[in-house]
Parts: C-alpha cells; structure tokens; sequence
C-alpha cells in the first residue's frame, strides 16, 4: 500500500474501483428503464397490442377453457413485443442519431449498454404479463394457483431474452425509423404462424409441420405448460430458445463490431 | 521529468479506406499534455476519421494508434478522455442532471455534479429534459458530458456549431478553464477564429492528409499576403493588372487589395492617388492562409487522386 501512496499520483493513476464499475452498470440500467418508462409512444403499442386483442377475443368472445388457452397464446405474444421492439427500435435508432457511437467512445464499461436494454425489457414483459393475468383472473374468470401465476411471470422475464437478440440483430440491419416496419414484419406473421393468434390446428398442415422453426413456437409450449395445458416435456423447448438467444446475439454482435 | 511530453495520444502514419476512398493517407498526429491542437480542414478531409481512429470507434489498416501509450480500444485509456462528437442525439426524456450523473459513473474520479454544471454554464437546466432544450444549449449539456469525468485529454469535434456568440464566447472561456488545469484538446472546427483564439497549434488536413502543422502564428506567416483598403479613386480594374496584386475590388465605397508587396502598392496607389485616404493595411488572417493551402493541395492533388481510383 505504502508504495502506491508515494508515488506522485496524477489522475492518471486514478484507477476505476470495482465498486465504481458496478455502479456504472446499475445508473446505465437506471437510465435506460427511466427513458423508456417516460416515453409512453414506445411503452404502450408494445403492452396494449396482446391486452387488446385479449380482452377481445379472451373475455369478449370466449369464455372458459378457450379464455385460458388465449391467456397463454397472448401472454406469449405479448412477451415477444417488449424483446423485439424495445431492442430492435432502439437500437436501429441510436446507431442513426450517433448515441451509440458517443457511449462506445466514452469509457462505458463493456455491454452495460445490451444489459440495460435487456433488463428493461425484461420488465416490460413482465408488466404485460402482469397486465394479462389481472384481465385473465378479473374479466375472464380464469382459474390461476400462485405456481402458474409465478410461472407465468418467470416465463415472461426470461422468455423475452430470444426476442431481445432477434430484435438486436434486426437493429443492426437497418438504421433509423425503418426499423419498426420490418419489425412488424417479423412480429406478426411470426405470431401468427407459431399458433399465437389462432390454434395451430385451424392451420394448414403445412403451416402446422413448420411452425417448431420459429421461436415463438417454444415460446408458447412454455407459457401453455405454464396456465395447466401442456404436460408434455419442456426442455426441448427451452434449449431451442436459448440456441435461438445465443445464436442472434452472436450474430448481432459480430455486426455491431463490423459495422458499428 | 521528460515523460512529461510524451504524447498522450498520436498517429503514427495512419492509413484508413472506406472503399476506393482513402479517407487517411498515412498521417501522423501527435498531441501533447495540456497543449489545444486545432485540426483543420474542409469537409471529407478526414478530421472525423482521425479522431474516430484515437477514439477507437474505427481501426487503422496501417500505422499506429496510441492514447496514454494503450490501444484507445482499451477502457482504461478511454477512462482519462472526454469526447464530445458532432452529433449525438441524448435520450430525449432523461434530464441533464441524470445524463451527468449517468457520464459521470463511467469515470473513476468525476466532478461533483455542481462543478460540472458551473464550469459548463449547465446550472440552470439540470432538471430540464434534454428534448426541451433549444440547440445551443443541448451543446452546452454535450459539452458537459465531456468534461464531467475530469479527463486529461478531451476531444471537441465542432463544439460551437449552432451557438450564438455569446454561447461560444462562454465555451471557449470554458475550455481556457480546462487547460489552465492541465488538461489537453483536440479540437476540430470550421471557425477559423475558433482556433485563433485558443489554438497552440493547428494542423491543417486535406484530403486524407496533413498538409500542415505549426503555431497559429507560423500558418499565418506561412502566407505572406496582406489586404489594403482606401477610400480612392483608382479604378479597381487598374489596380488588378499591377504586378503582385491577386485581387482587387470596389466594395461598399472602399477599394480592397489584396498583395504579397503591401509596401510597393501603397506606394504606387498613394502616387496615383494623391486623394487617397483611410489607408489600412493588414496581415491577411488564417482563412485566407488556410484557403490558400487548400488550395495548393487541392491543385497538386489529381495525380494522388488518380492513384487511388
């Protein structure tokens, strides 16, 4: 200690303290959620999406076992949006107007930027999905025990991770405003396809044999499982999910440091 | 101790492409402890690359790139530097205050949140949300931002655009401040008189290249031109065809020369023109030196040009 002392310290021997570096982490994270949270024309098209369509087609037009299936189909849905468009949007946005590269130029520490994102979009499922099931208990008189309620939030948390790395990647293709668009273009035939909107079994059989390749697929075989309706085992779909949030990220990366 | 002027960041015979254009053709750049160098130069010169390259957002294909003797890549390094960049659209609902708070956190040993504010004339817009502000002072919260972490090396690429005079009279107040302190510029800017009045050197860049480095005072010098205005008589035309004369002209009712020999064309004007009065002679300023060695590279340029196609 003593020789670190005598040295005539300028700043430049300042070093950055772990403690500072955490903290570093935490305000980036802070930050993050406390813009969004504050911008209500990027919060509410992604939470209001799935809790319309549910409150239509859940509690207005269906009642019982089909309100539960809905819950579960729509929870899935509406995971995907705060993953995709909280990640996707922004981040095609940021690289547009220079914030990206003014916080790769100052000394931010390594992915405090991805992980801020993706802790805010980790909350936002979650609020969609608390938002579901109070409409889904309240209004739909859908039968929930606390494990299928915890369930279903966990669910919600982690499984928008996947969404958070294809929405990362689809940031890194285009810059600016253009990035909703195909976002939607990716979102909603991907729902559709994946059995969210209407059971796969009113499908073609094609479209059925197709669906696992999407990841919403195992998505919504999770939050199924999840309200009581899938006994079937559930790894598979769990690893095919972290396979398809490995692999984006990946590739985002890559683009990302290529190309800025 | 003579580590003291190492340079604390440099270039040494940089080479970056972006396709067929060369957008830095082996430069070399070198900026020492507590001095402000103002790097030069019109649009596509490649200011906006060399400092991309020290900050590490872009790497060089040849040459070297040092900052504090480390790769810019490293944190470490990045952590003694604040950066200002042309454009960086903030997060539009935070407020200033959290902006400093969150620049600040990725620095060791930051300013408090007050003495940024003072030095940066931010104070009264902390809890203002960074959409509500106009332009000029969102350059401000910019500025800010880099001097929030204490850096020993701050980057300011055209920091006053879209100020008015006063503004930039402030930052530039704010930026003697800085390196009165010890801390080092680099400075990139189109204001001429920006880099007049804080420069200790300029380097000049054309084209990918650094066409010229020294004092103010030297690139001044380096052009010998200087500029007389009368009020007279002499026809404009006339005095255009004397000999060493580049350029004369009638305008607003007073005759403007401009000549390398000011001596021997006062002296014949005066002959001329026995009714000559309100004679001015001066040394031309930087934006005729820098327009004048602009002007020579983009001359000697074409055959470089076509070695690139």
């Amino acid at each position: 200690m003593e020789t670190v002392v005598s040295i005539p310290l300028s700043r430049a021997g300042v070093p950055m303290s772990r403690r500072r570096v955490l903290g570093a982490y935490l305000a980036e994270m802070r930050s993050e959620c406390l813009r969004y949270l504050r911008a209500p024309g990027f919060i509410l098209p992604m939470t209001l999406f799935s809790t319309v369509f549910y409150l239509m087609f859940g509690v207005l037009l269906n009642h019982g076992e089909a309100s539960r299936y809905l819950l579960a189909s729509y929870g899935a849905f509406g995971i995907m949006g705060p993953g995709l468009f909280g990640f996707g949007v922004s981040l095609a946005i940021e690289r547009d107007g220079g914030l990206l590269t003014l916080k790769r130029a100052l000394p931010m520490p390594p992915g405090a930027y991805l992980l801020g994102k993706m802790v805010m979009a980790m909350i936002a499922a979650t609020l969609v999905m608390v938002l579901l099931l109070l409409i889904g208990v309240a209004l739909a008189h859908v039968v929930l025990s606390w494990g299928q309620v915890l369930a279903m939030l966990l669910t919600a948390m982690f499984g928008v991770l996947p969404f958070c790395a294809l929405g990362m990647f689809v940031g890194t293709l285009l810059k600016g405003q253009g990035a909703p668009g195909l976002l939607n273009l990716v979102y909603l035939p991907m729902a559709f396809l994946s059995g969210l909107w209407l059971p796969l079994s009113m499908l073609p059989g094609a479209l059925q044999r197709i669906a696992p390749i999407w990841p919403s697929y195992h998505l919504n075989q999770l939050t199924q499982a999840a309200v009581g309706l899938n006994d079937a085992p559930l790894l598979g779909h769990v690893l095919v999910l972290v396979a398809f949030a490995v692999g984006f990220l990946l590739l985002a990366a890559r683009r990302l440091r290529r190309y800025g | 101790m003579p580590h003291l002027r190492d340079p604390i960041a440099h270039l040494d015979a940089a080479v970056k492409r972006y396709g067929q254009l060369t957008a830095l053709d082996r430069v070399d750049l070198c900026l020492r402890p507590g001095e402000l160098l103002a790097l030069l130069g019109p649009n596509g010169a490649g200011k906006t690359t060399a400092i991309g390259l020290l900050l590490g957002l872009i790497r060089a294909e040849a040459g070297a790139v040092g900052l504090f003797g480390q790769d810019p890549q490293q944190i470490g390094a990045r952590r003694r530097i604040g950066v200002m960049l042309q454009n960086a659209e903030l997060p539009p609902t935070l407020q200033v205050g959290e902006l400093l708070r969150l620049t600040a956190s990725y620095y060791p040993a930051p300013r408090t949140l007050a003495e940024t504010a003072e030095l940066a004339g931010v104070a009264d817009l902390l809890k203002r949300p960074y959409a509500k502000l106009s332009g000029g002072q969102q350059r401000r919260v910019q500025f800010a931002l880099a001097l929030c972490g204490r850096p020993e090396l701050l980057f300011l690429d055209e920091p006053t655009v879209g100020m008015d005079v006063e503004a930039r009279q402030k930052l530039w107040a704010a930026i003697r401040q800085l390196l009165a302190e010890g801390c080092a510029v680099l400075l990139t800017t189109h204001y001429l008189e920006e880099a007049e009045a804080l420069a200790d050197r300029v380097c000049v860049m054309s084209r990918g290249r650094v066409i010229h480095e020294s004092t103010v005072d030297a690139l001044r010098a380096r052009v010998a031109l200087k500029r007389i205005r009368c009020i007279s008589s002499v026809d404009a035309g006339v005095v255009g065809g004397w000999p060493s004369v580049s350029d004369a002209e009638q305008r607003q009712g007073r005759l403007h020369v401009t000549t390398a020999e000011a001596e021997a064309v006062v002296r014949r004007l005066l002959d001329a023109d026995p009714q000559l009065s309100e004679l001015e002679v001066q040394r031309a300023g930087l934006a005729e030196a820098f327009t004048e060695l602009t002007r020579e590279a983009e001359h000697a340029s074409p055959a470089s040009q076509r070695e690139v196609a």
